[in-house]
């Protein structure tokens, strides 16, 4: 019997390629003479009224062949002058706006774009670009969530208090609990923005071809079949006229997922009216002023407890930075005031949000969405809680616990997909003990000590996080087996380095019993699977995977029909092992998959020696209909998975860290990551999935932040200045321990894995330094994250200052 | 009209000729007119190491030097690094070995780094391997099994030499 | 992020390159590139013209000068990659500060091809080497229309990312003194990531026998407008930091306020001074 390919670290089909630098990026596409390339003229100011465009200059700049402002759109059709989709409505979201594919009237942010050129190469559509002249009026800009608070600007005139939505849940009465409960705190926090930051910009091809009438479209996204509707629905094109193709993609984190951006729209509009390949590749100053932020947020919270530290009653405000426009809806915001309570039960539980706007860049999901912030507010709390009551923060943590027998359990709030935030399985005491185990918790103590001797500081901090992975509506799966017995596999969802060709193909082998080099997955490309949804939300190896799975058992219940028929046997005796049928304990009486998909397509023609063996005067009963009336022919099986609910991954981190007394430089000693997803399809995949986030999250909590100045010019634009980490910046090192309760929603038993390692950073680190800084300072409380060594310095001279 | 200038770039052994105006950038000439787009480029101001090539032996960022400027010298780039049998070479190997690589496009910066790395120093131990890879940001990996495939590298290379 | 056109010359000789930058007020010269490039693609520049140097012959030396000439030190060609002056046992040997100091020039590959000349000339007062120079009391040859002439770096450096240099004149090597016998350097900085640009820096060199004799020089970089070097003789031990910043005005960005970068001065200061001490004993342990 062959090995289980589920849970074996099995080496990347897609390296092959990568590494012989055979990838294809969107970029990579369409490199043969001939391709135009455009670039965008976009804001150099973060709120003005556009009085006056003028492209004259740009005319007869050789090379030019056309250039677009909001006036020509409608040319194209009337909705594409109309504002872009919004792509997420929900009730509380009364005042949603979004942006035009090119300015209308207005602008909003630094790098909204303006007019579109398409010229023969990239260097001179952005000497175009230069020769642009716009006339502004200046407005003034709202930067910040304190001042779109303030709302003494507005952003949009018709947007009164800068205020896009205001949402509030409640599961009991935590105001009136708070206010009975034994023990009281308030904690008001901050954290900034910062960004994906793929090492791969957005980008997108298209070809509009005249003779078929159809458009081909190649673009870096996480979600083909949405660009494909949408392209389609604002071109006036049938969805059938409209392929996307999703190459390789060079990261995505969040940002790829909204859609469609201007340019996914004005590249397909160019390249129809100009008959010719046109490209746009976006750059890193375009990435940073033109794509999407996130994290931002201020945070007031209070909470109710009891000697215990048991929670009794808590209380969230939040005010979400949402940027100019909303074109993702509320989702982020949505998963902070959900996703926040963690592990724990509350109790009685208020939160109420307000997502606002200001003139930057928009924001939408970052890995984590909301999750990072959410777990931010309540570890603190957590620790706030212990330190205020003289007790292990571990023991605090451990009391609010849900318990391993308390699942399914209904935290009694409505999620990010509609549905009720509902956890089907964890084990979070076990969970704690063996983070506490792998960091040295309890041995902990006594190297502080020993280190304060020396007069070192250090600190441990540790958080905890539930994630809800794997929502709907669905996702879908086709196998194909060939008649060469190779199998072909397709979904959907787009793919940006998570190794699906690899895991998918794992999942196949194991349910269809062919060899795993037989197996050849594609994602993301309409034309091979038309219905999907996208890769977000830590979804691709539940959604897909389980459509996959269920696909390739439609696939092996038809070959096992018809090879019993074939053989003559029972199809409860058949066994298929490495692409071969044959009657379990009678290995002579076989026959192999791709003669089982030649007979599964009864022929009329034959055009090689295997499709002989089924045509007409070869196989058959001439009594019966050669395709039986409840059946097709080929081999194939093709399936969807759409469930009740998400399920929800855990995950604790524990980080030790160093502060310099002197420099206020923060140093990661040991880093360590509990985890569980339930079962493992790849554990090599996984831990470099969580690797990945651990470094994201280093950089979130430690390095990266928008540096906005009050006029909303982005000053750290660049790679320069915004300061992603290196691999002298993370940790040297990162334990990983699994934990694995499998999920009851879905047939694998697995849940999401992708965003995991980056939700507890700020947490953790927070509560690290702030546990280090006690050495020398004493009550000295981490509030606003990201912390950088000037911050922190600043941090101890005023609270130095202010206890002296 | 732009002037333009007759190129001569010697790229993993073969001699392309081009004609370019001054101001196309390595990085360019070498994914757009030799259509070789193992070369990627990340932010194009030197700082991401995505398109680190090889000029002359020394890693180089393609991104800052002119195409112009690239006549004369000898250019490696990710596609030169499969050796002539078509066998991954061992810092490719490391990297498929360790998972050192998700998405795919900070990689040919890194494999071309670390091929000149290890040339200078075979045998880096763990510290010097992690300096090896200094100047290349990778978003997805974390790093972490990039660093352990510069050391397999290290060893799959010295088995190699020791055979 | 594509740089605006320009015209290319690529002269043989440096007299070439003179006659080409002195025919066009608005030509710059492309050495290693790796500042100058990305400011062109950022298109923060845009010069009528590129006078790249890179295929002028002997411009790559690096030179040991005997003591009979200047009293001794390296001299390095506009060419000499940063890389190689770092690889260089003979610039180690004489002037140990310049390897301490371009170790944290950037990343190595930036190195390969960056110059140090075209670094220090292109006078960022973040940047090593220009306080390098300014502290050893180090010069920078160039050559012009009226033929060649050198600029102390007292002289050097005049303003934020503007040297003394005339548009029409190429710096053709730059020397550095060699490290006298009595001497002792040392070099530190403190940057957010490894390879960035410094928060602050400091470079120390002390000259003489321990005690009140004792010449103390330190040079700073990320903390003024222009490279800047403080004498430091005579201070205290615990005063050193405060005596430096009495003659320094830290400047604020959005990586550090002025009173952390202050902060980093004292600290740092007082940290090169010591190593330069160690270093200087580490040579005469007869003194120990």
């Amino acid at each position: 019997m062959t090995t289980k390919l589920m849970g074996q670290k099995v080496q990347r089909v897609e390296d092959q390629r990568f590494l012989r630098g055979n990838g294809r990026y969107v970029d990579d596409v369409a490199v043969e003479g001939g391709t135009l390339h455009a670039a965008v003229l976009r804001s150099p100011h973060a709120h003005a009224r556009i009085l006056d465009i003028d492209v004259e200059a740009v005319l007869d700049l050789e090379g030019v062949h056309a250039v677009f402002t909001w006036d020509d759109l409608a040319s194209c059709t009337p909705q594409m002058a109309e504002p872009l989709p919004l792509l997420i409505p929900h009730p509380a979201l009364t005042h949603g706006r979004t942006q035009y594919a090119l300015a209308k009237d207005e602008v909003n942010y630094v790098g909204e774009a303006i007019a579109f050129v398409v010229a023969d190469d990239r260097y001179i559509a952005e000497d175009a670009v230069g020769r642009i002249r716009v006339d502004y009026e200046f407005l003034p800009p709202v930067v910040g969530i304190d001042a779109a608070r303030a709302a003494t600007s507005l952003v949009h005139d018709d947007v009164p208090g800068n205020i896009g939505a205001r949402l509030e849940q409640n599961v009991g009465d935590a105001p009136a609990a708070i206010a009975q409960a034994p023990h009281r705190l308030e904690l008001d926090l901050t954290v900034e923005r910062s960004a994906c930051m793929p090492m791969e910009g957005r980008g997108t091809v298209a070809r509009w071809d005249p003779d078929l009438n159809r458009l081909q479209l190649w673009t870096s996204t996480q979600s083909s079949t949405g660009v494909r509707a949408a392209v389609a629905v604002k071109m006036g094109l049938d969805l059938g006229q409209v392929d996307v193709i999703t190459p390789d993609v060079g990261g995505g984190f969040g940002v790829k997922i909204n859609h469609p951006w201007p340019e996914e729209l004005l590249v397909p509009m160019a390249a129809k009216a100009l008959g010719r390949t046109v490209k746009f590749t976006e750059d890193r100053r375009e990435h940073f002023i033109s794509s999407a932020h996130e994290r931002g947020q201020v945070q007031h919270i209070e909470v109710g407890f009891d000697d215990d530290g048991r929670l009794l009653g808590l209380d969230v405000e939040f005010w979400h930075d949402h940027g100019a426009y909303t074109p993702y809806g509320l989702i982020v915001p949505i998963i902070t005031s959900t996703q926040l309570l963690g592990p724990y039960k509350p109790q009685n539980y208020k939160v109420v949000f307000e997502s606002l706007y200001t003139n930057t860049v928009i924001v939408t999901p970052y890995r984590g969405a909301g999750r990072p912030q959410g777990c931010y507010a309540m570890e603190r709390t957590m620790d706030a809680i212990a330190a205020y009551l003289g007790k292990d923060r571990a023991e605090v943590r451990a009391v609010n616990f849900i318990q391993p027998d308390e699942f399914p359990y209904d935290q009694g709030l409505i999620f990010q997909d509609g549905r009720e935030l509902e956890y089907d399985s964890g084990d979070y005491p076990a969970m704690l003990e063996k983070t506490k185990a792998l960091v040295g918790w309890d041995e902990f103590p006594a190297f502080k000590a020993e280190m304060a001797a020396q007069g070192r500081q250090v600190g441990i901090g540790l958080a905890c996080y539930v994630e809800g992975t794997g929502v709907g509506p669905y996702e879908g799966a086709h196998v194909h087996i060939e008649t060469s017995g190779k199998v072909k596999v397709a979904t959907g969802l787009t793919t940006q380095g998570q190794g699906h060709a690899t895991v998918f193909a794992q999942l196949v082998a194991d349910e269809l019993g062919v060899k795993f080099e037989d197996v050849e997955v594609v994602t993301g490309d309409t034309r091979r699977m038309p219905y999907a949804v996208g890769t977000f939300a830590s979804r691709a190896a539940v959604m897909s995977g389980s459509a996959i799975h269920l696909a390739a058992k439609r696939a092996k219940e038809k070959a096992l029909k018809i090879a019993a028929e074939a053989l003559e046997a029972d199809e409860k005796d058949l066994q298929i092992v490495d692409g071969v049928v044959s009657v379990k304990g009678s290995p002579g009486t076989s026959i192999d998959l791709g003669t089982v998909s030649v007979l599964s397509n009864p022929l009329r023609y034959a055009f090689d020696e295997a499709s002989k063996a089924a045509t007409q005067f070869s196989v058959g009963d001439p009594g019966k209909p050669p395709v039986p009336e409840d059946d097709e022919p080929g081999l194939e099986g093709k399936d969807f998975y759409s469930p009740e609910r998400a399920t929800f991954a855990s995950g604790m981190h524990a980080v030790i860290v160093e502060t310099d007394p002197e420099t206020a430089e923060i140093t990661i000693l040991k880093y360590a990551v509990v985890h569980d997803c339930g079962h493992l399809i790849n554990p090599m995949i996984v831990e470099g999935q969580i690797h990945g986030g651990v470094a994201q999250g280093v950089g979130g909590a430690l390095y990266e932040r928008m540096a906005y100045d009050e006029s909303g010019q982005l000053l750290n634009a660049s790679f320069m200045d915004f300061l992603m980490p290196y691999v002298t910046e993370v940790p040297d090192g990162i334990d990983i321990d699994h934990l694995e309760t499998p999920s009851p929603l879905n047939p694998l038993g697995i849940k999401g894995a992708g965003e995991a390692g980056v939700i507890p950073s700020a947490a953790v680190f927070a509560a690290a330094i702030e546990d280090a800084e006690g050495t020398l300072h004493p009550g000295m409380g981490i509030t606003a994250m990201p912390i950088s060594p000037s911050e922190l310095y600043a941090l101890r001279q005023s609270h130095d200052g202010k206890n002296s | 009209m732009e002037e333009l200038h007759d190129v001569r770039l010697s790229v993993n052994g073969h001699t392309h000729e081009i004609r370019v105006p001054a101001r196309r950038l390595l990085s360019d000439a070498l994914r757009h007119d030799l259509r070789l787009t193992g070369t990627h480029v990340g932010c194009e101001h030197g700082v991401c190491g995505a398109c680190t090539i090889l000029v002359d032996g020394a890693p180089t960022r393609a991104c800052l030097m002119f195409a112009v400027s690239a006549q004369g010298s000898e250019i490696t780039t990710v596609e030169g690094l499969t050796r002539p049998d078509g066998s991954l070479g061992p810092v490719q190997q490391a990297f498929m070995e360790c998972h050192g690589l998700q998405c795919g496009f900070c990689t040919p910066g890194f494999l071309t780094t670390i091929t000149a790395g290890l040339r200078d120093n075979p045998t880096p131990t763990h510290d010097e391997a992690r300096d090896m890879v200094a100047g290349n940001l990778c978003r997805c990996t974390g790093y972490q099994n990039i660093v352990k495939a510069v050391e397999r590298a290290a060893e799959i290379a010295g088995e190699e030499a020791a055979s | 992020m594509k740089p605006a056109p320009f015209a290319y010359r690529r002269p043989g000789t440096i007299a070439e390159a003179v006659e080409a930058l002195a025919g066009e007020p608005n030509a710059k010269v492309l050495a290693g590139g790796q500042s100058l490039v990305p400011l062109l693609s950022m298109r923060l520049a845009a010069p009528a013209t590129l006078v790249d140097i890179n295929g002028i012959p002997g411009l790559d030396t690096i030179t040991v000068l005997p003591e009979s000439e200047n009293g001794g030190g390296v001299r390095v060609g506009a060419l000499a990659r940063h890389a190689a002056v770092l690889a260089s046992d003979d610039v180690r040997r004489v002037q140990p500060l310049v390897p301490l100091a371009l170790s944290h020039v950037a990343h190595a590959t930036i190195r390969n091809r960056g110059t140090t000349v075209g670094s220090l000339v292109h006078a960022d007062a973040a940047a090593e080497m220009p306080v390098v120079l300014s502290l050893l009391g180090g010069s920078v040859e160039v050559e012009g229309p009226a033929g060649r002439r050198t600029i102390p770096a007292s002289e050097l450096y005049v303003g934020p990312l503007e040297s003394s240099l005339h548009h029409d004149e190429i710096a053709v090597s730059a020397f550095f003194p060699a490290l006298a016998p009595g001497a002792g350097v040392a070099f530190e900085e403190i940057a957010r990531r490894h390879g960035d640009y410094a928060l602050v820096g400091a470079a120390a060199l002390v000259d003489g026998a321990p005690g009140d004799g004792q010449s103390v020089k330190v040079g700073y970089l990320s903390v003024s407008d222009v490279p800047t070097v403080v004498d430091l003789s005579g201070v205290a031990d615990d005063e050193l930091g405060e005596a430096a910043l009495a003659q320094l005005d830290p400047a604020e960005d959005i990586h550090a306020s002025a009173a952390y970068r202050a902060q980093l001065v004292r600290v740092l200061t007082a940290r090169v001074v010591r190593s330069a001490r160690v270093f200087r004993q580490a040579q005469r342990p007869e003194e120990l």
